[in-house]
């Protein structure tokens, strides 16, 4: 029970410091018993595209120079995993990232790329944690034989 | 604390740039600046060297000046000079002439000679001063050498040369017999033994004219001077004698010495300035050498000032001059320093004053920027403070929904009476809290200028009865009475923005029942150009504050809704009456169809709210509208408020194109007025947009007719106007009596044409007396006059009184009266079957409908987007399949195949959606020909086109992306991620659009 609470503190923690949105519930709607895992699924796969179009970006800064047709390209993806998954703090971020690479400032970029990176990261550890919770709660509903 | 960070990051990226910019716009604007500071002192030495420049070429021009003038006074003073000298020169040359000519007579004529020596020194003498130039004359007899012997001893002396040696022999001689005094020393000379006096000699003879020497010392004086010398001719030489003929005449020699320097010197002193000038005589026989014969021998190098005027002395032979100049340069005149002096100065000044100017207009020019700094920092402060507020507001809301929705829950769980109580508390509060917020962030928006108004059909009618559903509770604590009055004019569906117009009245209404204890409340919509009409027929409108004469009936009471007496008596019956008074009674016809008619497409509407309460007080009047503003402290103390809500009506009335005003007495009433601009809506327009915000009157009441009994006017009008809707006709009397007359006249035979209700107001209602007149009615049915008695109906204010009188009556209304209160009522009574509306169907199942068991396609790159998609999409039924890019879309949708439909990303890598779809559409266009090439050739299976349905789903849902869509052959688009009413709207679309394709 103390997991389920847990998990109940952390997810009203998260839509009310603005990180996640809507979305999220919707999310959370859909899952049902033909797909149990489906918010798991979603969360997991958006935190493995995440991480990986992250690196890409910081590849892509770090060159001297820097093409930023490519960076747009990889910050939509991200933008449209993270309004698919309600991340909409990550998602703000994004916006403003797709701001800084029309105008090619490679200054803001990198700031940006920093913020969506924390905005991330910190999403991906409460993800986690609330994945770990999520388990323990279902364990301990059906607690196995 | 998150929700702040972002905020500020926010801020940070959106106004970088522009911020970026705009400094950049100053820098260049301070290095123009900078640049045209830098090239004034260029400019100010530029000017000082012009104004030099100036100054020295009045300098020069004036200095020209004075030395022309002195050129020219020394011309004439040299002219003058010149030709005094030649004059002076010229009269004693003639009496050497008249001389000459005496010697010839009496010297040669008469024989013996009657002159000698002493005659000759005598005459002379006496005669010199018509010589003044001559300081002494003497004659020389021209003698051969034949002769000399004979004329040396006639004389008795010895001719001797000018050496004082006894003369040798020479071809001739000539010696002075006769002299002067004063040139004594020349007696017994040979004057031919010197060169000089030879040559002149032999010159004057030929010529016949006075001759002169070369300049030179002379023996007695040692004064420069010339020797004159004249031939004495014989007396009877012809005028016209030949130079041979001249020599033989010839028979002496007169001659003088001209002491030119005594002569100059006395000639200069009678002349004025000859102080000034300095003269010099010449004898320029010789050009290359010019001998001095007056003035200093050293010619000055003051070549700067000379004029050289020639002189005649009767010789043709030798050529004098006179050069003249002045002894001193002549002085500067002051002016030539002080006029340049004074231009330079005036020049300085001028200089300084536009100096002056420019620098003035440089600080202006600064100031003015300064002032432009701050105004835009200023008018960015404002605009970041009403986006901060916008954004903090709605941050506010989101978890606060969260409260109020959690609130709900708990208190639909099983809890204790005081939880309950104390869950409903922390609701109530939240409730006010998302209010106070909701009107804080509409300001803001306001101020941000981000309110925008949506234009909507919308029944105006039953949006005021939903606002005056909303104060039961209040008013039947209060027992104040509320009612809506909209005229006939106004037309049924308006456009405009039915959620902002019901902001506002519920606002004002708000404000009225809460300040109001007792009396009314009467909201009464009108169009505004009856309004003016209306006031225009009564003249005496009243003013704020001021007491004006209310009209009253006999018994005290005003002709109001309530008969309190009311701050703008525009409401008061009188008044109200004329807005009736066009069409009486409007009959079955629904009401506003007369005015759909009218050709102006543009409304005003005049909304007023008329109150009989507190009363604004007359300090606190012209502060009303300011936000947070409220009458007095005590105000908000007794009746609570933010005192935002006004503004913020303020702000809505003016966006919707119309003016809040209010009429206010102390402790009498208040009266706002706001009017607004709507359009008209056609009624065809309507016919289903607006069903979401009204619910249709039921129309089974329609051709009924009903008596209504009320003593007032106004409030009679209110009733009527409510049973008019429900389309039944009203008669109107005074008092209990006259009704069931009524009722009895009405007695017709159909039932359908009797009055089949009889409304009562409360306070006609007098149990004692009355109820005798109901018994009557009763009376009347056992008598089978009357087939069936009417209902009665009792509208009270209070709950109090429904218990009451519910014995009495068939049913009792509560007040505030509405259309759909009544009809519910009557339906109970009547029993009338009214058709109820089909519930919008349940969306959700049915695009469940739509969707379930299709074959449904999506496309996305991204994986995330496409599990979402893909369950979403699942919920409702379809059969969803996946791919990651738009060539194995491509290539799974090669005709024929299974699906129904596609969802498409727009932006993909390689191949985006719009590409994707092209090539989609292409391939069916070939699949189609091919398709009717069978056909034809086939005859009769016509089998449908394939088309396969593509959404397009976007994130950024603007008009350009839409086109877009359309343009590469899409048949619409959903946003991402789903929203379930969007994605039902495509959805439905697409099927109503397209006949279902698989059967």
């Amino acid at each position: 029970m103390a997991a389920a609470m847990q998990l109940n503190t952390l997810m009203s923690n998260m839509f009310a410091t603005g990180l996640l949105d809507d979305q999220f519930q919707q999310l959370q709607m859909l899952q049902d018993p033909s797909a149990p895992d489906f918010v798991a699924e979603v969360v997991t796969l958006f935190c493995e595209d995440g991480e990986r179009i992250i690196g890409e970006l910081a590849k892509l800064l770090d060159k001297p120079a820097v093409d930023f047709d490519k960076v747009d390209a990889f910050v939509h993806q991200l933008k449209g995993s993270s309004a698919s998954v309600g991340a909409q703090r990550v998602k703000n971020t994004c916006i403003q990232f797709r701001e800084f690479c029309q105008g090619k400032s490679r200054d803001g970029c990198l700031k940006t790329l920093d913020a969506v990176r924390n905005d991330f990261y910190d999403l991906r550890s409460k993800f986690q944690t609330m994945l770990q919770l999520e388990q323990q709660v279902q364990a301990s509903f059906y607690p196995k034989q | 604390m998150g929700s702040g960070s972002k905020l500020g990051k926010k801020e940070d990226g959106g106004r970088g740039m522009e911020k970026e910019a705009k400094q950049q716009q100053q820098l260049q604007l301070r290095q123009r600046h900078a640049a045209r500071r830098g090239r004034r002192p260029l400019a100010a030495l530029a000017f000082v060297a012009m104004a030099v420049a100036c100054s020295a070429a009045v300098h020069w021009q004036l200095r020209r000046e004075t030395m022309e003038r002195a050129e020219l006074r020394l011309v004439s003073m040299c002219e003058e000079r010149a030709r005094m000298l030649q004059e002076q020169f010229g009269v004693t040359v003639n009496h050497v002439h008249a001389l000459s000519i005496l010697i010839s007579i009496f010297h040669f004529e008469k024989n013996p000679s009657a002159i000698d020596q002493d005659t000759f020194a005598k005459y002379t003498a006496m005669t010199s001063f018509e010589r003044p130039l001559l300081n002494g004359i003497a004659y020389a007899e021209r003698i051969f050498p034949h002769e000399k012997e004979m004329f040396e001893r006639k004389h008795g002396w010895i001719m001797k040369t000018m050496n004082r040696e006894a003369a040798p022999l020479q071809e001739e001689y000539a010696p002075v017999i006769f002299s002067q005094d004063t040139v004594s020393y020349l007696a017994r000379m040979d004057m031919m033994s010197g060169e000089e006096d030879r040559e002149n000699i032999l010159r004057a003879r030929t010529t016949g004219k006075p001759v002169l020497t070369n300049p030179f010392r002379l023996l007695g004086s040692n004064h420069l001077g010339v020797v004159l010398t004249f031939a004495v001719y014989r007396p009877n030489l012809p005028a016209d004698a030949s130079v041979e003929q001249r020599v033989e005449a010839t028979a002496g020699y007169l001659g003088g010495a001209f002491d030119v320097e005594t002569l100059v010197e006395n000639l200069l002193s009678k002349l004025a300035g000859n102080q000034d000038i300095l003269v010099n005589v010449y004898d320029v026989t010789n050009a290359s050498e010019p001998m001095a014969m007056y003035g200093s021998q050293t010619p000055d190098d003051k070549v700067g000032l000379l004029h050289v005027s020639m002189l005649d002395f009767g010789d043709p032979f030798r050529r004098h001059e006179m050069r003249c100049s002045y002894t001193q340069k002549p002085p500067l005149p002051w002016s030539a320093i002080s006029n340049p002096l004074g231009t330079f100065v005036i020049w300085m000044l001028v200089g300084y004053i536009i100096c002056a100017a420019w620098s003035r207009y440089d600080k202006v020019t600064e100031d003015c920027r300064k002032m432009e700094e701050l105004k835009t920092q200023a008018e960015a402060a404002d605009i970041a403070k009403s986006q901060f507020l916008a954004t903090v507001s709605h941050e506010i809301r989101t978890p606060m929904n969260g409260v109020l929705g959690m609130l709900d829950m708990l208190l639909g769980t099983d809890l204790t009476m005081t939880q309950k109580d104390f869950a409903q508390t922390a609701q109530g509060c939240g409730k006010n809290l998302i209010r106070l917020i909701n009107d804080v962030l509409d300001r803001a928006k306001f101020e941000a200028g981000r309110l925008e108004l949506e234009a909507v059909p919308f029944d105006l009618r039953s949006l005021l009865d939903d606002v005056i559903s909303l104060f039961p509770s209040k008013l039947k604590e209060k027992s104040i009475e509320l009612a809506v009055f909209v005229c006939d004019d106004v037309p049924k569906l308006v456009i405009g923005d039915p959620w902002r117009f019901q902001q506002i009245v519920t606002n004002l209404v708000g404000n009225a029942v809460k300040f109001t204890e007792r009396g009314h409340v009467f909201v009464r919509v009108s169009l505004a150009e009856q309004s003016n009409v209306e006031t225009c027929r009564v003249p005496n409108v009243t003013l704020n504050g001021k007491d004006c004469k209310v009209e009253s009936t006999a018994n005290g009471a005003f002709n109001t809704l309530s008969g309190f007496q009311a701050a703008d008596e525009r409401n008061s019956w009188e008044y109200f009456k004329l807005l009736l008074s066009d069409k009486e009674l409007p009959s079955n016809e629904l009401e506003g169809e007369k005015c759909n008619q009218m050709d102006a497409d543009q409304v005003t509407l005049m909304i007023s709210i008329e109150d009989t309460g507190v009363g604004i007080p007359l300090h606190a009047q012209d502060r009303v509208f300011t936000p947070f503003m409220q009458a007095d402290s005590s105000t908000s103390r007794n009746y609570g408020g933010t005192g935002i809500g006004l503004s913020i009506s303020k702000c809505l009335a003016e966006l919707m194109g119309g003016q809040i005003s209010f009429t206010s007495r102390p402790s009498i009433g208040s009266t706002f007025t706001f009017s607004a601009v709507v359009k008209r809506a056609s009624e065809d327009t309507s016919s289903d947009s607006e069903r979401s915000l009204c619910e249709a009157l039921p129309t089974a009441f329609r051709g009924m007719k009903a008596i209504l009994v009320d003593g007032k006017p106004v409030r009679s009008a209110v009733t009527r106007y409510h049973l008019n809707r429900l389309g039944i006709t009203v008669q109107v009397v005074n008092n209990m009596s006259m009704g069931v007359q009524a009722f009895g006249q009405n007695g017709a035979t159909e039932s359908r044409e009797k009055p089949s209700m009889l409304f009562i107001q409360n306070d006609i209602w007098r149990p004692e007396t009355d109820i005798q007149l109901l018994n009557r009615l009763h009376a009347l049915r056992m008598n089978g006059q009357v087939h069936e008695l009417p209902k009665l109906i009792l509208l009270v204010t209070s709950e109090a009184d429904k218990e009451k009188y519910g014995s009495t009556f068939n049913a009792v209304l509560c007040k505030p009266i509405r259309a759909s209160t009544i009809a519910s009522c009557l339906q109970q009574l009547l029993q009338v079957e009214i058709p109820v509306r089909k519930e919008n169907q349940n969306r959700p199942s049915f695009l469940r409908n739509l969707l379930v068991g299709k074959n449904i396609l999506v496309v996305d790159d991204n994986k995330v987007n496409l599990r979402v998609a893909h369950a979403a999409l699942k919920k409702y039924g379809a059969k969803v399949h996946c791919v990651e890019s738009g060539k194995d879309a491509i290539s799974l949708l090669q005709p024929p195949h299974f699906f129904d439909a596609c969802f498409m990303d727009v932006q993909m890598p390689e191949m985006d959606g719009f590409e994707a779809t092209r090539q989609i559409r292409e391939m069916e266009k070939k699949a189609n020909e091919e398709k009717r090439e069978q056909s034809t050739s086939a005859e009769g299976s016509t089998s449908a086109d394939w088309h396969l349905p593509v959404l397009a789903m976007t994130a950024d849902v603007i008009q350009a992306t839409y086109d877009k869509c359309i343009k590469s052959g899409m048949d619409g688009y959903v946003s991402k991620p789903f929203d379930e009413q969007q994605l039902y709207q495509a959805v439905s679309r697409l099927v109503v659009g397209t006949t279902d394709p698989a059967p």
